[in-house]
């Protein structure tokens, strides 16, 4: 029989008297001179993610992709390394593109993400995930949100004068499938659209 | 038909879900109650577990329980005992996965080490014959040898390599009494629920596997592996569900490998270039606990008419975890040492490495004696090298721009056109749209696209009626997503369901004396848009007759079975070329162009082929310049396994890339013409980007990958 204690089942959507609570415990750590505990109760963030806001309790050890993943069921953002080596998890963090497994949830308290899930605006495609359909730019589909996600990023710093410059700031996101030049395409479509 | 589906550069049907992050791979899943589940694998490669720790870990918060005994589970290795680096020995399940890891990683194991053989070049590992790649000879290719005149005799290296799809091997196992559900990243769902129920005895029934989107595979998830039947049996015994998704470092023994190679390839040839005679000797790594054994045989023994060959396979069992296929599994190996080959036999020659090719095509399967059931081979070769500008080509290091020396390589591709049995079912609903299923698999092809469009055809529907379903162990029986077979089998009984049920209803109709196609002949009728009609009769809609029989749909499962074989070889044919630059300096070798023409019969979708061709050229560069499983003997241990040092191509390294497919349909293998692509696309890579090297360099590399310090 399991033997989990239920208060490590973390509930995806938190009470407010939960939250309150894991507010004081950890204030009361904090008040006793430890820090804030990793595994007892967490540490409170909140942050808006595609434009909701979400006020969550984490284990301090939560990387944001396992934050997104895992506890607000965001599952269009990928794991393919878990060590900053892939690009799956690229999301954009206050606008920019940032590896999410890379960091913890905790040190992004105020933060506004936008994930692959939020790139559509009332119902239409980004220019760039349309792109993404008409090129073909990608087979399992499984480095898809990362491209994107990093496309967008790539468009938005100016770094797509040229096929070249693209894919020099485009080689943080693997795509093993190799549909490279089909992303490139992309990236360049929607780049001249925006 | 004007306009038929097949053959239109249609968009993924599931690309709306891919671009949105609404694509589910396995480890999406959260049921409710889940536990997340870590293994503990093991850090040396041979020895006997003397005591597993995990009072630590248990008392960790959230942590539900850690499994070490793994008593009543069938694993491929022997139980209490190391038998390769990475083994599963232990499974953390808690709360969440960060309580998970850390409980794994305080869980401590206590091991008596024994010695452990890992390199396949060791004096202490001895190959043994392969049960599954027999000896092979024809005429006296040792004669030959020896008669010459022209001979070269070499070795060829491959590196281990790792599949590193971008998905991480991922399960989620949910019990519900004795039925069991599993979100699983497999290539094979019925053979995944198959291999799990034997693996905890129960029967086959009771498990369902369900995997609608593969995260990239290349052969990685198609047998069924120790933490997928793990992730079941931890479920079982916490009686919660379960997600267990390995690390990238787990990957790496976890899953499977392109097994390291050695081989001996020497050929005579007449000064006219003809080949007289092939030796070929082969060896590969295998896990001492399971033989794998690969066909890196067959091209050599069967591409050129050579009437003196002999081959010989052998296995080197070391103390490793089992290797399994891998994108053109033995025959890129293969082709990599005969078409370095032929580039030097041209060279001594002096002939033109395609027209020596042309030389010695050959109109038969030279192992079996069968023509071709269609042969362009020649026609691939002639194509790519008009098309690729290989008149250009310049004898070795005779192009120099600044510090680049610059060379154009080819090389020729084949392989077998596996094909399976295989079932589907095709339902047309009242309602003007239908729907065709298989358990088949998508790894990235676009095998639900090319399914709605080959049944769109054989319906009469528009493709955007047809909805395909896949990755679903109750779905009609399909084989492995795996050989290059799929789309000629699955796709054929596609066609085959399709076509049975348009002709039910067409039946139904001219039966019918409220029809307006009453009593027309069966076989005039044809269907459009849904609409049946006949010449002399009026037409009606699959709705209307559906609706006077009280139907709301009729659907019809078929199976589709290929032929034997026996009086025609099926085969895939392609050519591919290269140019790369070689900086002097550095040694570093960069792609400059590069262009594959492919045979592979009636493509069903040109867009989809052509990004499938282009990946299997950017697998070909990470296997020629880059990939390389490195290992550290002394205790089995892999040194690069994440994926910041295994190397594998990024958007800086490929340029664009070009692909062609010969028109032509190859109906005497399939119904729908259809050859396989896969494994094609990724054959002559290596070969052709190492004769390149050569042809601007003048340095023969004959040990893959070509890293910068083999032309320094
Ligand atoms: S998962 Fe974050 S970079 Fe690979
Ligand atoms: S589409 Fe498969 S990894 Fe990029």
């Amino acid at each position: 029989m399991a033997q989990g204690t239920p208060e490590s089942d973390r509930s995806l959507t938190l009470t407010r008297r939960q939250f309150v609570g894991a507010v004081t415990t950890t204030a009361g750590l904090a008040t006793t001179g430890g820090s804030a505990s990793a595994t007892e109760d967490g540490v409170p963030v909140s942050l808006t993610v595609n434009g909701k806001h979400h006020a969550v309790v984490v284990d301090a050890r939560t990387s944001l992709l396992d934050l997104l993943r895992e506890d607000l069921q965001l599952t269009g953002t990928h794991k393919g390394c878990d060590q900053g080596a892939c690009g799956a998890c690229t999301v954009l963090l206050d606008g920019r593109r940032i590896n999410s497994c890379l960091t913890l949830a905790v040190m992004h308290d105020g933060a506004e993400l936008t994930t692959i899930e939020g790139l559509a605006e009332g119902g239409e495609l980004h220019p760039l995930q349309r792109a993404f359909i008409d090129t073909d730019a990608f087979q399992c589909g499984y480095c898809t949100a990362g491209q994107i996600m990093s496309g967008v990023g790539c468009i938005r710093e100016g770094h797509c004068g040229s096929g070249t410059e693209i894919r020099e700031w485009m080689s943080g996101n693997i795509c093993r499938c190799g549909a490279y030049q089909n992303i490139v395409a992309a990236v360049q479509q929607a780049a001249k659209e925006s | 038909m004007t306009d038929m589906a097949t053959g239109t550069p249609l968009s993924r049907v599931d690309g709306l879900l891919k671009v949105t992050g609404g694509a589910d791979y396995a480890a999406d899943h959260n049921p409710p109650g889940l536990l997340h589940a870590v293994l503990v694998t093991s850090t040396v490669s041979r020895a006997t577990i003397t005591g597993i720790d995990t009072a630590k870990a248990r008392a960790l918060p959230g942590v539900a329980d850690v499994i070490t005994d793994f008593g009543g589970v069938k694993l491929p290795f022997p139980a209490g005992e190391i038998s390769f680096f990475g083994q599963p020995v232990a499974i953390a399940l808690a709360g969440t996965l960060q309580q998970a890891q850390h409980a794994a990683s305080v869980v401590a194991v206590r091991v008596t080490e024994k010695p452990a053989v890992t390199s396949m070049d060791d004096r202490q590992a001895i190959a043994v014959p392969s049960e599954e790649v027999a000896d092979y000879a024809r005429g006296d290719a040792d004669a030959a040898l020896k008669a010459g005149p022209i001979v070269l005799d070499n070795s060829f290296t491959v590196a281990r390599e790792n599949h590193n799809p971008m998905e991480l091997p991922a399960t989620v196992a949910q019990w519900s009494g004795d039925e069991l559900t599993v979100w699983d990243k497999t290539q094979w769902v019925q053979g995944t629920g198959k291999h799990i129920a034997a693996a905890l005895d129960v029967p086959e029934s009771s498990v369902r596997v369900i995997c609608p989107f593969i995260g990239g595979a290349f052969g990685s998830a198609g047998r069924t592996w120790p933490h997928q039947v793990l992730a079941a049996y931890a479920a079982r015994r916490v009686k919660r569900p379960v997600k267990l998704v390995l690390t990238r470092k787990q990957m790496y023994s976890g899953v499977g490998y392109r097994p390291e190679s050695r081989q001996r390839l020497a050929l005579a040839a007449g000064a006219d270039g003809r080949i007289t005679g092939i030796v070929h000797e082969l060896k590969t790594e295998t896990a001492r606990y399971e033989a794998y054994s690969e066909d890196a045989a067959e091209l050599p023994k069967m591409l050129y008419t050579s009437p003196n060959v002999r081959s010989t396979y052998r296995l080197v069992p070391v103390d490793v975890s089992a290797g399994t296929f891998m994108r053109g599994p033995g025959f890129v190996t293969g082709a990599f040492a005969l078409e370095s080959t032929l580039d030097e036999l041209a060279e001594r020659v002096d002939i033109d490495p395609v027209e020596l090719r042309l030389r010695n095509v050959a109109d038969r399967n030279q192992i079996t004696g069968t023509p071709f059931t269609q042969e362009r081979f020649a026609d691939c070769l002639r194509r790519g090298a008009e098309a690729f500008g290989w008149a250009r080509r310049r004898p070795p290091k005779a192009r120099r721009e600044g510090n680049l020396l610059i060379g154009m390589g080819m090389a020729s591709a084949a392989h077998p056109n596996y094909m399976s049995a295989a079932s589907a079912v095709a339902r047309i609903n009242a309602d003007g749209t239908a729907v065709v299923a298989s358990a088949t698999a998508d790894m990235g092809p676009g095998t639900a696209t090319a399914m709605s469009q080959l049944a769109a055809d054989g319906l009469g529907l528009p493709v955007a009626k047809v909805r395909a379903m896949l990755g679903d162990s109750t779905l009609p029986t399909a084989p492995m997503h795996a050989g290059s077979a799929t789309l000629a089998s699955i796709g054929s009984a596609v066609h085959t369901a399709s076509v049975a049920v348009r002709d039910a209803v067409v039946r139904m109709a001219v039966l019918d004396p409220a029809s307006p196609l009453y009593q027309a002949d069966p076989a005039t009728v044809t269907v459009h848009n849904g609409v049946m009609s006949a010449p002399g009769h009026g037409s009606e809609r699959y709705g209307d007759v559906l609706r006077r029989h009280g139907k709301d749909s009729i659907d019809s499962t078929q199976t589709w079975k290929p032929g034997d074989g026996k009086k025609a070889s099926s085969y895939e044919f392609g050519a591919v070329f290269a140019e790369v630059s070689v900086d002097i300096r550095l040694g570093l070798v960069r792609i400059r162009r590069m262009r594959g023409v492919y045979d592979i019969g009636r493509v069903v979708n040109p867009k989809l082929a052509h990004s499938q061709a282009i990946g299997g050229l950017v697998g070909g560069i990470g296997m020629a310049l880059l990939e390389s499983t490195a290992r550290d003997h002394r205790d089995g241990r892999i040194v690069n396994a994440n994926m910041a040092d295994y190397l594998v191509p990024v958007h800086a390294d490929v340029p664009d890339l070009e692909a062609e497919f010969l028109d032509g349909a190859d109906t005497a293998s399939t119904p729908i013409g259809v050859k396989g692509a896969a494994e094609l696309v990724i054959i002559g890579v290596p070969a052709a980007i190492a004769n390149a090297v050569y042809n601007a360099t003048g340095v023969r590399v004959r040990d893959l990958p070509i890293t910068l310090d083999k032309l320094l």
